[in-house]
């Protein structure tokens, strides 16, 4: 066995971004409409405990719960933390508290922003008020952030509420981003390099001897390591494959092409690639097939016929 | 199931990566692997033997869809096998192999977890399992909210930031013997990560794996000299609301350890996922822990923190040392979620020497 040092690790950079669209309840509706219209709900338990934000079920019974309760856009920071160095996303670019904050008239208390000038400036039991957002949508962060106020109860206890509003929000698109280092470890770095220099290789198992391409390090039906490399190709034989109608967003190749699974001269794995250079109605199992690159291309941008006879079926038939 | 139904099972072996920082060079599956051969190795058995598999991880600290399918590579998955998957630290992992052991078509199982945080923001990673609608579009990061829980306690007069600073100071002592630990030995308190939580407080980042084989009945003392028999595992939730909970308590743990059987007899080991120094303070409350305990005799999280294996880390820790002889009673805990929203506790015993 030939255990092949590493080469230098791979790394790109991976984003993953998602706006997710989820739909409101009746309860979350009301809250995140109320927000908009600066008006702050609380849901009602059956112990007669006001909950802000409201949920649609009692977390201690499980119950449903629907009466809706109007609470003061004021209250008290039952506990809080210096946040020093404001991350992406996070409601103020500026140092600030994050709250825990029991509105006036609520028994539980609403995770947000507390802009004070520092953490001397920041107590549990002090006073404090919504400052709301310019532009409201109908949204957590239609409350801007939370900033202290000295004053008296912007309202006494809670006042039954209807949760009517003029267009509710029944949706809000919750927006994420995440930022990754992707680095493909120590098989699959080796298959990339390699690509480069327009060579494909792959990795046998040490057990049933299988090769895989591309591997990945391990073999899935032995559990065991892999870690002899075989170059592999380049010419293979189309093992199935499928005729593409539909054209792909954002995608320049003419429709109808051909998807074929691919088996590579001394691999025990087809992997998979378009055939161009043929009519697409003139595919079929067996042909024998060879990789194509563009000028700087970074893996083969299709495979095209290489003349030879089709490969008899005997000779593929396991990889089918 | 009354105790007396149940099948009596064991962690039979224990395994787990060195936990770095980084492992750039090494996929899932490659930094998983020799885990998986070293209990299998340790165990006689090959992954054809096992009765059911089990694993933990998470797409989101991969950044990648069905992620934990590249890592199943590492078990031989053919011909098809039992097994099964949760989004969550692999100590639910082994809860879940654990009741498919009582059910009685496996005699054994194999539970594995892991996670690299390298790749992306483990902090900003962490606000995507929080509640979407009043919470996540906020993005408090999980130091943020730890902190919040540890300015609870201190108003509570329930500790300092002294008594904090000991609380790391003396997990990553015991590090210090722990050859797979990330942070080991004196490590400085340094500044404000969130005040009132310093960088002493919090984990450190880190890539890791572990696994742990089980198994039922006279099949575990064929496995192993001294099996950690599972006397009692349960886990409880809290509400996912952080302003309904009361942060300076743990009724989810305690729960959890009241139906494990934790308090029927003394422990002399405690094994706990605490990640932050302050919830080492709610855990011993929560499970009232006798002073003489030896808490996190490995250094705990403190010392290494791989995300979704860090949980099923303390119950292999806790049954180690019972392996070894150092313990004789230990309960081990296991959390996820922000400030310990979701808590599992297991007892295991060895049985007496004579
Ligand atoms: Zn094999």
């Amino acid at each position: 066995m030939t255990s092949v040092p590493s080469p230098e690790v791979l790394r790109a950079p991976l984003v993953v971004e998602f706006p997710f669209t989820r739909s409101l309840g009746p309860v979350q509706s009301a809250f995140l409409t109320g927000l908009r219209e600066r008006t702050v709900l609380g849901v009602r338990t059956g112990d007669g405990r006001t909950l802000v934000p409201p949920v649609e079920y009692d977390p201690v019974t499980a119950e449903e719960i629907r009466d809706l309760v109007e609470v003061a856009a004021t209250g008290t920071v039952t506990t809080w933390a210096w946040n020093h160095e404001p991350r992406r996303g996070q409601p103020l670019d500026t140092p600030f508290a994050w709250v825990l904050v029991r509105l006036d008239g609520a028994d539980t208390a609403l995770l947000h922003a507390l802009d004070a000038p520092g953490p001397d400036a920041v107590r549990s039991g002090m006073r404090v008020r919504v400052r709301w957002a310019a532009e409201r949508v109908g949204a957590i962060t239609d409350i801007a952030c939370f900033e202290p106020y000295e004053g008296e109860a912007a309202q006494a206890g809670t006042a039954p509420h209807t949760g009517a509003f003029d267009d509710p929000v029944t949706g809000i698109v919750a927006a994420a981003r995440l930022d990754y280092t992707y680095a493909p470890g120590r098989a699959q770095s080796a298959y990339i390099h390699a690509l480069s220099d327009r060579r494909t290789v792959g990795e046998r198992c040490p057990s049933c001897r299988k090769v895989y391409v591309p591997p990945r390090g391990a073999c899935p039906t032995c559990g065991v390591a892999t870690a002899e490399r075989v170059e592999v190709g380049p010419r293979g034989t189309v093992t199935t494959y499928c005729i593409v109608n539909i054209k792909a967003k954002n995608l320049d190749i003419e429709v109808p092409y051909v998807y074929a699974h691919i088996a590579l001269d001394g691999a025990d794995l087809a992997l998979h690639a378009r055939i161009a250079g043929i009519p697409y109605d003139e595919v079929r199992m067996g042909l024998r097939v060879e990789p194509v690159w563009t000028e700087g291309g970074r893996y083969p941008d299709h495979y095209r016929p290489t003349g030879e006879p089709d490969a008899d079926y005997d000779t593929y038939k396991e990889l089918v | 199931m009354a105790p007396h139904e149940r099948r009596q099972v064991a962690v039979v072996a224990f395994g787990q990566s060195d936990h770095l920082r980084t492992t750039d060079e090494l996929s899932e599956v490659e930094m998983l692997m020799p885990v998986l051969h070293e209990v299998l190795a340790a165990t006689g058995l090959k992954t054809s033997d096992i009765g059911f598999t089990c694993s933990g991880s998470s797409d989101y600290l991969a950044g990648r869809a069905f992620s934990f399918t590249m890592a199943l590579d590492g078990v031989g998955a053919w011909p098809p096998i039992s097994e099964s998957h949760v989004e969550m630290d692999g100590a639910w992992a082994l809860y879940e192999a654990w009741v498919k052991l009582q059910t009685g078509e496996a005699d054994t199982a194999l539970v594995y977890s892991y996670g690299k945080s390298s790749p992306g923001s483990v902090r900003d990673v962490l606000t995507r399992q929080l509640d979407p609608y009043y919470v996540a579009p906020l993005w408090p990061d999980s130091v943020a909210l730890a902190a919040l829980q540890a300015q609870a306690l201190i108003d509570a007069g329930e500790t300092d930031e002294p008594a904090l600073a000991g609380v790391a100071s003396r997990s990553r002592t015991a590090a210090a013997a722990n050859p797979h630990a990330q942070l080991k030995g004196p490590v400085a308190q340094g500044e404000y990560a969130v005040r009132p939580l310093r960088t002493g407080d919090c984990p450190p980042v880190g890539d890791g794996a572990a696994a742990v084989i089980l198994a039922a009945g006279e099949r575990a003392r064929e496995l192993c000299e001294r099996p950690a028999w599972i006397r009692g595992i349960d886990h409880r939730i809290e509400a996912h609301g952080l302003g309904v909970r009361d942060l300076t308590d743990s009724p989810s743990t305690r729960l959890a350890a009241e139906r494990a059987g934790v308090f029927e007899r003394p422990v002399d080991t405690a094994e706990l996922h605490a990640p932050f120094t302050s919830q080492e303070v709610v855990l011993r409350k929560a499970l009232s822990l006798a002073d003489d305990v030896a808490v996190n005799p490995s250094g705990g999280a403190l010392a290494a923190n791989p995300m979704m294996a860090a949980g099923l880390i303390r119950i292999g820790e806790a049954a180690a040392r019972i392996h070894r002889g150092d313990s004789d009673r230990a309960v081990a805990h296991a959390t996820s979620g922000p400030c310990l929203q979701q808590n599992l506790v297991a007892v295991l015993e060895g049985e007496t020497r004579v």
